[in-house]
């Protein structure tokens, strides 16, 4: 580790380790400092992503690949099993990843393209001149050295407070931000190839339940509810204890992962004099699905390509790094976000009555594309008074 | 900015005689309670959580909390 950087980057997750690579294959020196002694470890994820967003960046390998993904389904709340399937059937539409082994790939490649990494190493304060960031104050095994950057990229994940220091509000409303709680499964009666997600005010409210394989009769079980939901006696761990004991009385839990996903709105601006937000970071996250790594490896990516080309032009002000901020909201991820808000905004205000409704006009759908964006498409093409009640939001979604 | 190294177990809260608990065998270290607390009060540092002294025990973090590790506790 030295003690100046064109660009320091915190935090070894997708985010970190795209930002990173990407810096290094630009020419640009680059620190990645992990406050974690490992990377990839502990899991704070579902693991599961879509073939097409995975496929962008990394070419699928069976070392971080724990299954491949043909349908999915979901099950409405009074218990109709809506079935979904991609148009030509059997064909690969989704991974369950291996975070553990992916997330390591990740960072190997940014060290392989040139990048320091640092373990056990975390950020405890901005370096901060006239009121200008200037690095961070880097603490590991107790001692503490400056190290200083041209450029800061925050990839600090849902528990960001990188960016907080440096007087950006990232505050998570409390009815935003998914309380949950999974756990990895063997021994259970599941279908390895297919992700299953459970709705309902009983079962998940204002989120869902989801069983994504990691194999054969393996799998994440977890839970998402609102925080707003949440209290004592009703925790995502009560709800998800109550659905496995129902379920999966005989499974074994091999792996027990609480966390927290924000679905709110992306930070209001991702960008100040010379620092960059990413990935969970800057609330990227699919307010929807709960998705986040594509978004994460996207922005962290984008970021240090701004960095890259301000740091050239000798200006890394707010100014000049606000076509990141622009760059971002303007792409499809931006625009899914904005879409996907929406919709979720309208879906947590249903009753189950409503979500019964809805999921019973189909027993089984073929998608050409396997994404929540047809998937939406096809529901309002059956239940087309839907278009009506979604308002100006059905214009988003033609 | 002054930035704590040297962490304490419980926030205590001067104004109002209420401290914020943190369960350490409950727990989970996930950093769900530091995305919404609105003072910045909470910091995740690996296997450990943080609270500092602007903890104003609002208890917004032992709501979400996935475990009901948090807990508000009034002081007499």
């Amino acid at each position: 580790m030295k003690n100046k950087y064109d660009v320091l980057i915190i935090g070894g997750g997708p985010a970190g380790a795209l930002a990173g690579k990407t810096a290094a294959e630009k020419g640009l020196s680059a620190l990645i400092v992990e406050k974690r002694p490992a990377i990839g470890a502990p899991v704070r994820c579902a693991e599961g992503i879509g073939r097409e967003a995975l496929l962008e960046f990394i070419d699928a390998d069976p070392r971080w690949i724990s299954a491949e993904m043909h349908g999915a389904g979901i099950i409405a709340p009074d218990g109709f099993f809506m079935k979904l399937e991609s148009d030509m059937a059997g064909s690969k539409v989704g991974y369950v990843l291996d975070r553990k082994f992916f997330d390591r790939e990740l960072v190997w490649k940014a060290a392989e393209a040139g990048a320091d990494v640092a373990v056990k190493s975390r950020a405890a304060a901005p370096i901060m001149e006239n009121g200008v960031l200037k690095g961070a104050k880097i603490e590991y095994c107790g001692t503490v050295t400056d190290v200083r950057a041209d450029v800061v990229i925050a990839a600090d994940g849902v528990e960001s407070k990188f960016s907080k220091w440096c007087g950006i509000d990232t505050t998570v409303p409390v009815r935003e931000i998914m309380s949950s709680v999974q756990y990895v499964m063997a021994d259970i009666d599941i279908d390895q190839h297919s992700t299953i997600f459970y709705l309902g005010n009983d079962v998940a409210p204002e989120g869902y339940l989801w069983i994504f394989p990691k194999g054969h009769r393996t799998a994440n079980v977890g839970i998402g509810i609102s925080g707003k939901k949440s209290g004592e006696g009703h925790r995502a761990k009560d709800y998800l204890d109550k659905f496995v004991k129902k379920t999966f009385p005989n499974g074994k839990t091999i792996e027990y992962i609480p966390g927290g996903v924000s679905v709110c709105r992306p930070l209001d601006c991702t960008v100040a004099d010379n620092l960059l937000i990413t990935g969970d970071a800057a609330r990227v996250v699919d307010p929807l699905t709960g998705g986040g790594i594509y978004n994460a490896m996207y922005t962290g990516k984008l970021a240090a390509e701004v960095a890259a080309d301000c740091i050239s032009k000798s200006d890394t002000s707010k100014k000049a790094l606000m076509i990141y901020d622009k760059t971002w909201r303007a792409s499809k991820m931006g625009k899914a976000i904005e879409r996907n808000y929406n919709i979720k905004e309208y879906l947590i205000k249903q009753p189950d009555e409503k979500l019964n409704e809805i999921i019973h006009s189909v027993s089984k759908m073929n998608l050409k594309e396997f994404s929540t964006l047809s998937l939406i498409k096809e529901i309002i093409k059956v239940n087309p008074k839907l278009m009506l009640e979604l308002g100006a939001l059905a214009a988003s979604i033609r | 900015m002054v930035i704590c190294i040297v962490t304490i177990n419980e926030g205590k809260n001067q104004h109002n005689h209420s401290m914020l608990k943190v369960h350490r065998d409950i727990c989970g270290y996930c950093g769900c309670c530091v995305s919404v607390c609105p003072e910045g009060a909470l910091e995740l540092i690996d296997a450990y959580l943080s609270v500092e002294p602007n903890c104003t025990s609002c208890g917004i973090c032992a709501k979400v909390c996935p475990l009901g590790a948090l807990e508000v506790v009034n002081e007499k």
